[in-house]
């Protein structure tokens, strides 16, 4: 083993910069993937012929492909196509938005459905409106239920943030490389990178079992 | 468009590694979270720590820089480098092998407990008990988790480009510089490859649902309240 104190001293200023990128990273991408997910999983219950079908196709397809080349269509092809360009941080918000809110949008139908039948009929029997019944009613009953579950999520999307270093995001392993290539060692900023993934993932983790355990 | 069969010949050449990549992962996948699960329900203190710590450390900490770690680090630290391919299996399925623990532990806790208090009652060793009764049922609750473990898994083999697998992904990234104009074939391709491979996934794994319901005399389940329990990504 060749551990270095003092170099690894010397490269958390930098991961730790890194670190903030991809909490930012995460907590927007969060929010794009969990109102996009709730406007997913509502067009996918409306029933509107084709557009309740598309929704489902679109919801599939980026469930079944890899974040990777999303990453890659949204940076690469997309502003050639339509003239559209988008920063490297931009682009990884979007595409973690985007990929989060097809799961999302599956937890939210699960969360919906959960709610007892006996609540949809007597909203009807009290002659809602349809709109007061889901902002009233069905939502304020479902959301709660699935927030345990959109937290592991948020956790997933923290781990999966680094992948945006293909695109240059500056995120905390693309610190590390850098320290890598000015310092030519490697061992001490890859693994404080995985130390600091650790560091804030199990507090995350054991916040979302202990809110899980409450709603439970 | 004239470039388009060879951008298709091209990226088809990656589909062998990432197939490799898949299956490898997902045969380390397996045997791992059976190994890791059952001993995170071991009676013995110690065997329990060890399996919890493995498989917090791989779920806690990203996959690409598990890649990056054994693959620029590790090498460093024992002086022999891994091949790429090798490289991406093992981290892949130590990645997945950590979620997949998860997985079998939750199933086997699921049987019911007057299918262990049977299975003493008539005098089954442990071994006799775990494998004739418990994880047959447990392997039917095991199998849509692990489903959509698996397409995680086949999705991460992108990740593989970072280290130079020769995968779907890398080929592509070869063809960008080249063949610039025709980004949008080298892409589809791709997206149209890893689609395909997630519904051969799927399918061959409903169809093991269906055979492991029939032996247990079951109807396959209702996966409607599947998604709030599971919810990894």
């Amino acid at each position: 083993m060749n551990w270095d104190w003092q170099a690894a001293a010397d490269s958390i200023p930098l991961l730790l910069k890194g670190l903030l990128v991809t909490v930012e990273l995460t907590v927007l991408g969060s929010l794009v993937g969990y109102v996009l997910g709730l406007v997913l999983a509502l067009l996918r219950r409306s029933g509107i012929p084709v557009l309740s079908q598309a929704v489902w196709l679109f919801i599939e397809f980026v469930r079944s492909t890899p974040l990777l080349i999303q990453v890659f269509v949204l940076y690469y092809l997309v502003p050639p196509t339509t003239g559209f360009k988008m920063s490297a941080f931009v682009t990884g918000v979007v595409a973690l938005g985007v990929h989060y809110s097809t799961y999302a949008a599956e937890v939210y139908r699960a969360g919906i459905e959960a709610v007892p039948k006996g609540q949809w009929e007597a909203a009807v029997a009290l002659n809602l409106p349809r709109s007061r019944v889901w902002t009233a009613v069905v939502l304020p009953q479902a959301i709660p239920r699935v927030l345990p579950a959109l937290g592991n999520y948020t956790i997933s999307m923290f781990k999966e943030t680094p992948l945006l270093l293909a695109i240059g995001v500056l995120d905390v392993l693309n610190r590390a490389k850098e320290v890598g290539a000015e310092t030519f060692r490697v061992v001490e900023p890859y693994t404080l990178a995985g130390v600091l993934f650790l560091l804030v993932s199990l507090p995350a983790s054991l916040l979302v079992r202990r809110l899980e355990r409450r709603r439970a | 468009m004239s470039n388009v069969p060879h951008i298709v010949s091209s990226i088809l050449d990656g589909l062998v590694a990432t197939a490799e990549a898949a299956l490898g992962g997902i045969a380390l996948t397996v045997v791992l979270s059976l190994i890791a699960g059952l001993a995170l329900l071991s009676p013995r203190w110690p065997v329990r720590a060890i399996a919890r710590v493995y498989v917090e450390i791989f779920r806690g900490t990203s996959e690409v820089v598990q890649l990056f770690w054994l693959f620029f680090v590790l090498p460093v630290l024992v002086g022999f480098q891994l091949v790429p391919l090798f490289a991406g299996i093992l981290v892949l399925g130590l990645n997945h092998g950590a979620y997949g623990a998860e997985i079998v532990r939750g199933a086997v806790r699921s049987v019911p407990k007057e299918q262990y208090e049977g299975a003493v009652a008539l005098n089954l060793s442990p071994v006799q008990r775990m494998v004739r009764v418990i994880l047959p049922q447990a392997f039917v609750e095991m199998l849509p988790p692990f489903n959509n473990l698996f397409i995680q898994l086949l999705k991460s083999t992108a990740l593989l480009s970072f280290i130079s697998a020769g995968e779907i992904a890398e080929r592509g990234e070869l063809l960008v510089p080249v063949f610039g104009a025709d980004i949008g074939w080298i892409y589809g391709t791709e997206l149209v490859l890893y689609l395909l491979l997630a519904i051969l996934i799927t399918t061959g794994m409903r169809a093991l649902e269906r055979a492991a319901a029939r032996r247990l005399g079951r109807r396959p389940s209702a996966r409607a309240d599947r998604v709030l329990a599971g919810g990894t990504g």
